[in-house]
């Protein structure tokens, strides 16, 4: 019993996880071409049933199954295979941790909702993220192709100069939030902001008491995606990336790697700064307005009142991640390292300063 | 670069403040759309096997060869088109005409629209006026080459465009077309 449990949440995570990076490249298609004025693909059809050009995913996945799988003579073949691999697996794993709904009390059980509860969740995520990009190195490095190589290693500098700033960046709602427990920092958020000043009206989310943090985790978040306006490690218009001499279902690992990052970064930055599960002015019996109004509500109402807000709020991030996707060109590769290097790290150790004696002068 | 330039995060806001307005002003013309106000339209996208935009009346379309009242050609077959031809796709065979007023009359008139460049020069060196490219049909696409030989016979039955620069006339299929 306890081990279906456990298999349910860690089945819920993967396939929200996987069917919504699916989901994304229809979403990327047909935000970007509203975004563009035009209409975005809508021509692949099941029996003259075209529902939008959602089928386009199905058949994307078809013909990249159904493709040749070349692997280069020269290549290392068991890297070369496993690279994708872990690209996709570390994506997919650094989604555990991070809580889609407060502890869910069924039939006398305590379901945390969430695919592993760890005291370190946050510490997780990143490790889980920055693994990631192994799977990019390997892929560059045993192509045997030296655009692949530069292009892997063009992956790993912007990786650890995206890294470094996210970690920094994260500091300081650890400090704030006192806790490296993801569910931890999700329940903080649920607390009023300054009490004194606001009384119970503003719920104390991330974005609020760090919103340079935001700003500066929101940057490089996309830059570990390797996205647009950070894809030189694929460059996929003219530079090459890693995965030149991929084809078939492993590049389309890849690609989906991207998604499920998007996915990922979308998750950590609800649960960071946009306030987890949390519906504003939802406590654990039901509403409880400022303005003295309260509204009772069954326990499964408010689980599933703040899993689905959860799920909002990871699709409003993705909107606006795609947002940025298809509004911003791509910066230079020594744009990008100075933005990395000279611009979030500094100001994420600023961030952390700066967090660190308000707090101090907060508790004196 | 000014300082707010500098900076990225004012210019980026203000790309995305643009983009965001165009996806929330397209997607509630699309609603509108689908709700039934057809004649307000999301996107600028021509879906094109089924809407065609309007052609110009200029447009250089396939060939045809004008026919007299008798429904001969009034070609008198010079070859002043097969020599100004620069890709060389027309092919003429000169017959005698049976009314002694008119000198000849073509046997065949072959043009090999594989190899055609569509500059309008056969119809610029007809003394006739014989030839024309007038009849608003661009879509003969073929698998193979033979299949894109037109004859006397399928250039005599083609019609000049609508004014609207739509066909009027149905695309002849040559003989050597798969399907
Ligand atoms: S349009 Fe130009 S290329 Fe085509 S048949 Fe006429 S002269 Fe030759
Ligand atoms: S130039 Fe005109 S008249 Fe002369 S052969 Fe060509 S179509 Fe016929």
């Amino acid at each position: 019993m306890d081990l279906g449990i456990a298999f349910g949440r860690v089945a819920f995570v993967m396939l929200f996880v996987l069917n919504v990076g699916g989901l994304l490249t229809w979403v990327e298609r047909k935000q970007s071409a509203i975004m563009q004025d035009r209409i975005g693909a809508n021509r692949a059809s099941i029996f003259g049933l075209r529902l939008m050009g959602l089928f386009h995913p199905l058949a994307d996945a078809i013909k990249m199954l159904t493709k040749e799988d070349f692997r280069p003579a020269r290549a290392d073949r068991f890297l070369f295979t496993l690279a994708p691999f872990v690209s996709v697996f570390f994506a997919l794993a650094a989604f555990a941790s991070i809580p889609f709904g407060d502890t869910l009390h069924l039939a006398g059980r305590e379901i945390p909702l969430q695919a592993i509860t760890l005291n370190v969740g946050i510490l997780y995520v990143f490790a889980m993220l920055s693994l990631g990009v192994y799977g990019v190195m390997m892929a560059g490095w045993s192509s045997a192709n030296n655009f692949a190589l530069l292009g892997g290693q063009r992956a790993a500098a912007l990786m650890i100069s995206a890294e470094i700033a996210i970690g920094a960046s994260i500091m300081g709602v650890i400090m704030v939030y006192g806790s490296l427990n993801m569910q931890d920092i999700v329940r903080g958020q649920g607390e009023p902001l300054l009490p004194r000043v606001f009384g119970a009206w503003i719920p104390a989310w991330g974005i609020l008491t760090q919103p340079l943090a935001f700003l500066l985790f929101l940057t490089a978040g996309i830059a570990a995606t390797k996205r647009i306006p950070f894809d030189m490690p694929e460059g996929e218009s003219e530079i090459i990336g890693y995965f030149i001499e991929y084809s078939g279902m492993k590049f389309g690992m890849f690609a989906m790697a991207d998604f499920l990052e998007s996915v990922v970064i979308a998750g950590m930055t609800t649960a960071l700064f946009l306030g987890g599960w949390q519906v504003p002015y939802l406590t654990a019996g039901g509403f409880q307005f400022p303005w003295g109004w309260t509204l009772g509500l069954p326990h499964l109402l408010v689980v599933l009142l703040q899993v689905s807000a959860f799920v909002l709020k990871v699709s409003a991030m993705i909107f606006v991640l795609m947002l940025i996707r298809w509004t911003l060109p791509r910066f230079r590769y020594d744009q990008a390292m100075r933005l990395g290097w000279l611009g979030l790290f500094p100001l994420s150790i600023a961030n952390i300063v700066v967090t660190g004696l308000i707090l101090l002068v907060g508790r004196s | 670069m000014r300082l707010g330039q500098r900076f990225y995060v004012v210019e980026v806001v203000a790309g995305l403040a643009l983009t965001a307005h165009h996806f929330f002003r397209n997607m509630g013309r699309h609603i509108a759309h689908a709700l039934g106000r057809t004649d307000v339209k999301g996107a600028v996208t021509v879906q094109y096997p089924e809407e065609h935009r309007p052609y110009s009346p200029r447009l250089r379309s396939l060939h045809r060869l004008v026919r007299r009242e008798d429904g001969s050609p009034r070609c008198v077959a010079c070859m002043m088109c097969e020599t100004v031809c620069p890709a060389r796709c027309i092919y003429i065979v000169a017959d005698e005409h049976p009314n002694p007023e008119i000198e000849k009359v073509p046997a065949r008139f072959d043009i090999d629209l594989g190899k055609c460049v569509f500059c309008g020069y056969c119809v610029e060196a007809c003394p006739e006026d014989a030839i024309r490219m007038d009849t608003g049909i661009l879509e003969f696409s073929s698998y193979s080459r033979t299949g894109m030989i037109y004859t006397k016979e399928m250039l005599l039955s083609l019609e000049p465009a609508s004014p609207d620069g739509r066909p009027t006339s149905p695309v002849p299929i040559p003989a050597g077309r798969r399907p």
